[in-house]
């Protein structure tokens, strides 16, 4: 009885410190509910099962703790690519920094302008499919983020994207508390990329709905890091048409405590679904993955490849599950989950989960921690590489069949520079 | 060039001696091949002379170049010319044949005080080795050693001891694993490599491997010890005979 009443509490004062902002009515109506969800399920804390491996405590408690800025990196990631660039500063819409949101195949929106229009196709998308990923396990947080979301981009997509569009996180305040919401609509057959970076805020909460029309294609590659301290939960709730497909690749560096979930609904038949991660982290750094895929039509495909390298008492956790529906025959579903253990003071925590009604289908899942292999570096020493250039190389080895779920040559070859350039930096 | 004196070696897990007082010395310009029956010690030596960890030099000594290497890492026994290759290349997916032999290269460049070598001009070499190597742009792209034959992979190690031109090359078993087509290449670049300043010991079963790589020296290892040594005419009759003789002269 107590521990429900801190929960309530600890809910009350959360929501206390929040402004919900205003808008036309679908809007309004929206966050009201979603208000209503979080006062109905409450905040996490360690209790819930689905929090088991992490403590929540900071991402719910009122005042955002305090994070440092990281003023040592100033590299612009992704800067060689052409793409479009829109800038958040401490989650706030930085229009100044951004680039003009016009582009071919695309139309783009600031949430706040699309929440005052009276029709907006927005209405269909904001909290719903958020709403959706509610059962069968309760993401609190991520309707706090519907509730209360200050700002965010919505995305319509209606033929080839011209180019990549970046969304570029910058921390400029050390007790900033960033909450961004947002939405990208995929017409059938439109394909688009979408970039994140930055560590975006001292506590950073992130919602992405994604609506996948038949024939659509969406890809996603995001960094996350070197801002040690902060604190960031994300979201991205996923629905797939016929024959489209998701691809999201996240590396992280860093971080005292991340939590990236991933629901993914495959409604449609031939869909494909691909999400990956990188992470690696040092001490007090806590990386949580933790995904939900729905097979729920036929010849379906889906793969979940995360590796995450920990040292010095860091920690890992991967919470994987993929849930095959009755009729969703011919499921093809993959999950690895790995870790590299560079000391024995670092652990990882591995749920991975098969759930399976339709009795035609290949699912398979693996999850393995282990620690470098001694004969692969002795064979790269033996050839004059120092120890600690050998352990890194062996590192990215390890890292490869992760980053090669990026299918861009250019990006997957960025995204390997970053990890090469943070490991080597570690090791100086 | 390579001294070995008295060398003895146990094995670090095991109380077990290996290595009982080897004596070796190989001049540059000179390829000397170890013969002998399985467990003689022939890769413990290889291994024990790159600084693979698990052996414990309990008494002799081993000198390139009149350094001691037996009190130096892995990497700097790389960088003062010896170059081992493997019986067992080993797989390392996620890193490109072409980035780990120029970390490899320039690594070695950097621990000698060299400037390293360039994008441009590292291609334009390996490029070059590989062609005469019979290895394909393709295979430099591929990860270390993943999906490739056991000629591949050997013929990857001999482009390897190519681009880092040691001085002194330990071969152990380049044969395994070889059909005679391979056996030829690799030989070839073994052979290409021979010069005046380069020692080579080849650690070998078969008499085929020196029908290509001509020996000046041939020794017989059993039990840990060097038995017998003498010209290339002690290889066959190793093949003539076996090493029963051998063994049954010396004890």
């Amino acid at each position: 009885m107590a521990a429900v009443q801190k929960k309530s509490d600890t809910t009350a004062a959360r929501l206390e410190g929040l402004s919900i902002p205003t808008g036309g009515a679908w809007a309004t109506s929206a966050r009201a509910d979603a208000l209503a969800r979080v006062q109905s399920i409450g905040l996490p804390d360690r209790r819930d099962e689905y929090w088991k491996f992490t403590r929540p405590d900071t991402l719910v408690q009122a005042e955002a703790p305090r994070a440092a800025l990281f003023t040592e990196d100033k590299e612009t990631i992704f800067g060689e690519v052409d793409r479009l660039q829109i800038v958040f500063v401490d989650g706030v819409f930085d229009a100044d920094q951004s680039d003009d949101l016009s582009l071919e195949g695309v139309s783009i929106e600031r949430l706040r302008d699309a929440a005052e229009a009276d029709i907006h196709w927005a209405k269909d998308l904001y909290g719903v499919l958020e709403t959706r990923g509610q059962d069968p396990v309760a993401r609190p947080l991520a309707a706090l983020n519907t509730a209360a979301a200050t700002d965010g981009i919505v995305i319509h997509v209606t033929g080839k994207a011209a180019k990549p569009i970046h969304l570029r996180y910058l921390h400029a305040e050390e007790t900033s508390d960033a909450i961004l919401h947002h939405l990208v609509k995929l017409e059938a057959g439109a394909d688009v990329t979408i970039l994140e970076s930055g560590p975006a805020a001292a506590r950073f909460n992130k919602c992405m709905e994604i609506d996948i029309a038949d024939g659509a294609a969406f890809h996603h590659v995001r960094t996350q890091g070197r801002d040690h301290e902060r604190r960031a939960v994300t979201h991205m709730f996923t629905r797939l048409g016929n024959k489209s497909a998701f691809k999201s690749f996240t590396m992280t560096a860093n971080g005292v405590l991340t939590r990236n979930e991933c629901i993914i609904e495959l409604t449609g038949d031939d869909a494909i679904a691909h999400v990956a991660g990188a992470a690696m982290g040092d001490g007090d750094f806590h990386h949580d993955d933790t995904v939900f895929i729905t097979h729920d039509a036929e010849r379906c495909e889906s793969r979940q490849v995360f590796k995450k390298v920990l040292r010095n008492g860091a920690t890992g956790v991967f919470q994987g599950k993929i849930l095959v529906k009755a009729g969703a025959q011919k499921t093809d579903g993959y999950q690895i989950s790995q870790s590299l253990l560079l000391d024995g003071d670092s652990q990882f925590l591995a749920k991975p989960e098969l759930e399976i009604y339709a009795d035609d289908v290949i699912c398979s899942h693996g999850s393995t921690s282990g620690a470098i292999d001694e004969e692969a570096l002795f064979y790269l020493r033996a050839r004059g590489v120092p120890e600690g250039q050998a352990t890194d190389l062996l590192t990215l080895s390890f890292l490869a069949e992760a980053v090669d779920e990026i299918e861009d040559d250019g990006l997957r070859e960025e995204v390997t520079g970053l990890l090469a350039g943070w490991l080597e930096r570690r090791r100086g | 060039m390579l001294e070995i004196k008295n060398l003895h070696v146990d094995l670090e897990e095991e109380d077990k001696t290996i290595l009982k007082g080897v004596n070796l010395s190989i001049e540059g310009g000179s390829v000397h091949a170890i013969m002998g029956p399985n467990g003689s010690g022939k890769s413990t030596l290889s291994y024990v002379l790159s600084g693979k960890d698990g052996y414990e030099v309990t008494k002799g000594s081993a000198t390139l170049e009149g350094k001691d290497i037996l009190e130096m890492e892995p990497e700097e026994r790389a960088s003062a010319g010896l170059f081992l290759a493997f019986q067992y290349p080993i797989e390392i997916p996620g890193v490109g044949n072409m980035t780990f032999l120029r970390t490899a290269v320039n690594a070695q460049r950097k621990a000698r005080g060299e400037e390293e070598m360039s994008a441009a001009e590292f291609l334009k070499v390996v490029r070059a080795k590989a062609k005469d190597l019979k290895i394909d742009a393709d295979m430099l792209k591929r990860p270390v050693n993943v999906g490739f034959s056991g000629g591949e992979k050997k013929r990857n190690e001999i482009l390897q001891m190519a681009m880092l031109e040691p001085k002194m090359c330990i071969l152990d078993e380049t044969d395994s694993g070889l059909d005679v087509d391979a056996m030829k290449l690799v030989s070839e670049g073994v052979n290409a490599l021979r010069d005046a300043g380069r020692g080579f010991l080849v650690i070998t079963h078969y008499q085929r491997l020196l029908d290509h790589i001509k020996p000046d020296f041939v020794h017989i290892m059993a039990d840990g010890r060097i038995v017998k040594s003498g010209g290339p005419e002690l290889a066959l009759e190793v093949e003539k005979n076996g090493y029963a003789d051998i063994l049954a002269e010396v004890a």
